[in-house]
């Protein structure tokens, strides 16, 4: 096949991977748009092997592998559950940087096979692009590693933090421009070598200090980095499609990333700085007295919200651990039936990933236009008559907005405190992944319902 | 003066930024986990890279050191393909309007 017929068929399917990412504008367009990324994929694979037109033995290994890593990604994909999506992006991740650390190496190896020069002579800007490609790809695996670890509870979610940490990042990321410029001048394999090794290390140093509080920002910026290393190695293939791909993934997780610090009201150099959520509760606590709250039973809860004309659901990451997720459409069925109008109000960093509620209600067969964001839904909250608090916390804590002194200050929330009742399922007082009290327990108009989120619902169901 | 052909890919580097850029701005906020797997799937697309390296071997050595490398990045990236697209499928199936039959 000729070069320039195969990079044009690289160019459409680069096109193809824009209109997969566009369709995702609404869930109508959104299947089309999956199929145009399947579409896509399939012709960058053929005319990959049209244009090598090495159809010998190692093709037959070629596709034997290829089936092989298929049929795993594809029984991985039908049998995780929804609730560990986080974890399964994240692994999802380490996967694709592994796989631009291998390609990078490769190339390395065997430049010839590249057109990219011989080894001891590959073009200067070649080596760049692959010395990028191969850095940041091992970043983005051990990153990822260590995200998956600590979603899955495999590591403690708490921070990892120690003297000098910031001075050893800085000075393994120096090293890592030094070696690169040192392995474009001497073409040394050990310096290429070590190269990778450190940033394995890096990657690792940068996520141990990140609390879990702060996932959806690190698996959104991991989803970026991955996108930068096939961008790198776009470059070093001189391949169109691989170019385009990586500047869109690169820049969708940048962006979701940017989203997720909003939502949480923090600077993206705070994030990565990491440190939060694990040391200031003690302090916080202590100071705190002993305020009285109403708790409720299944019975009263029914019982307002029979009576109600409007309810709000308020889910969060602990209706995903309850796996409360159909137990509470049920609940909602009924109060549709007596002819309650009931809508869901999603905080942006619910759950442990950018939009991980709504997969979750979705698949509990939640209409999705009866599901808002907090923008859409903040101001009926004064308006409605119940708001029922299922498994979020911290994302409805009006301190956010009364006390400058709170680690959360200025973090948008849900004005839930507006409502003229609230039902706040949860198992105890216990505070939530930020580490500090919530004033919405103690209000007047709360009704604290202690119990596991997805027996309380089915409880209130029965009662109704 | 003629120019380097890495112009041109930079070029349509930077171009996709931008594009991306303003194609993620307008992906609905409830699609976001959809968005993370399936921009997983097609970043898997460096299998191209993967299948060159593997390919790279002659009839008699079918696996060198170099093409090894190529044939682990493509079980790799095979993985993240099938499970990407399929996962994406699966989630956005899910996704239904209210029934208008009130």
């Amino acid at each position: 096949m000729s070069a320039n017929l195969s990079a044009i068929l690289y160019l459409i399917s680069g096109v193809l991977f824009i209109l997969a990412l566009r369709g995702l504008s609404s869930p109508e367009t959104s299947r089309q748009g999956n199929l145009f990324g399947i579409i896509g994929m399939i012709i960058a694979v053929s005319v990959t092997f049209l244009s090598v037109g090495n159809f010998s033995s190692g093709f037959i290994y070629v596709l034997i592998f290829l089936a092989l890593g298929g049929s795993i990604g594809a029984f991985i994909a039908y049998r995780i559950p929804m609730t560990a999506m986080p974890e399964l992006v994240a692994g999802f991740h380490s996967l694709v940087g592994l796989a631009a650390v291998f390609v990078a190496i490769s190339a390395f190896i065997n430049p010839e096979a590249f057109n990219l020069g011989t080894p001891g002579n590959i073009k200067l800007a070649s080596l760049i692009e692959m010395a990028i490609g191969a850095a940041v790809g091992a970043i983005t695996f051990s990153g990822s590693v260590i995200a998956f670890l600590k979603l899955q509870g495999l590591m403690s979610g708490a921070p990892i933090t120690f003297k000098g940490q910031h001075f050893l990042n800085a000075l393994i990321l120096i090293s890592i421009f030094v070696l690169t410029f040192y392995l474009c001048t001497t073409q040394s394999s050990k310096l290429f070598w070590i190269l990778i090794a450190i940033s394995f290390l890096i990657g690792f140093l940068i996520i141990i200090p990140i609390g879990g509080a702060d996932m959806p920002v690190v698996i959104s910026m991991l989803n970026s980095y991955s996108g930068w290393a096939a961008a790198g190695i776009g470059f070093t293939l001189e391949n169109t499609a691989l170019i385009i791909t990586g500047a869109l993934v690169g820049s969708s997780g940048a962006i979701l990333s940017y989203i997720m610090c909003k939502g949480m009201n923090r600077s993206f150099f705070s994030v990565i700085l990491g440190g939060f959520g694990g040391t200031e509760q003690s302090t916080t606590n202590k100071n705190k007295e002993q305020r009285p709250v109403k708790s409720g039973n299944a019975d009263d809860a029914a019982f307002l919200m029979k009576n109600a004309s409007s309810v709000i659901i308020v889910p969060g990451y602990g209706m995903a651990v309850a796996q409360a997720q159909h137990a509470l459409r049920e609940m909602v069925d009924t109060l549709k039936k007596n002819g309650i109008k009931v809508s869901y109000a999603i905080h942006p960093v619910a759950g442990r990933m950018p939009g991980h509620m709504n997969v979750l209600l979705a698949e509990a067969n939640v209409p999705y236009d009866e599901v808002f964001e907090l923008e859409e839904i903040n101001n009926d909250f004064a308006n409605a008559d119940v708001a029922f608090v299922i498994g979020a916390n911290d994302v409805t804590n009006p301190v956010a907005k009364t006390d400058p002194q709170s680690p959360i200050y200025g973090m948008p929330v849900l004005d839930v405190e507006k409502c003229k009742s609230v039902l706040f399922v949860k198992r105890s007082l216990s505070p939530g992944y930020a580490g500090i009290d919530n004033d919405l327990f103690y209000k007047e108009n709360t009704l604290m319902l202690f119990a596991d989120a997805k027996k309380m619902t089915e409880d209130i169901t029965k009662n109704l | 003066m003629e120019i380097d052909p890495f112009i041109f890919r930079l070029s349509i580097f930077i171009l996709s930024i931008f594009v991306g850029y303003y194609v993620v701005w307008s992906v609905t906020p409830s699609l976001h986990t959809p968005l993370m797997s399936v921009t997983n799937a097609i970043s898997s697309v460096i299998i191209v890279g993967a299948i060159i390296a593997s390919l790279s071997g002659k009839d008699e050595a079918v696996f060198t050191s170099s093409s090894l490398f190529g044939f682990f990045a493509i079980i790799l990236a095979a993985v993240n393909i099938f499970g990407g697209f399929l996962v994406t499928q699966r989630m956005l199936a899910m996704y239904k309007k209210k029934k208008k039959d009130k």
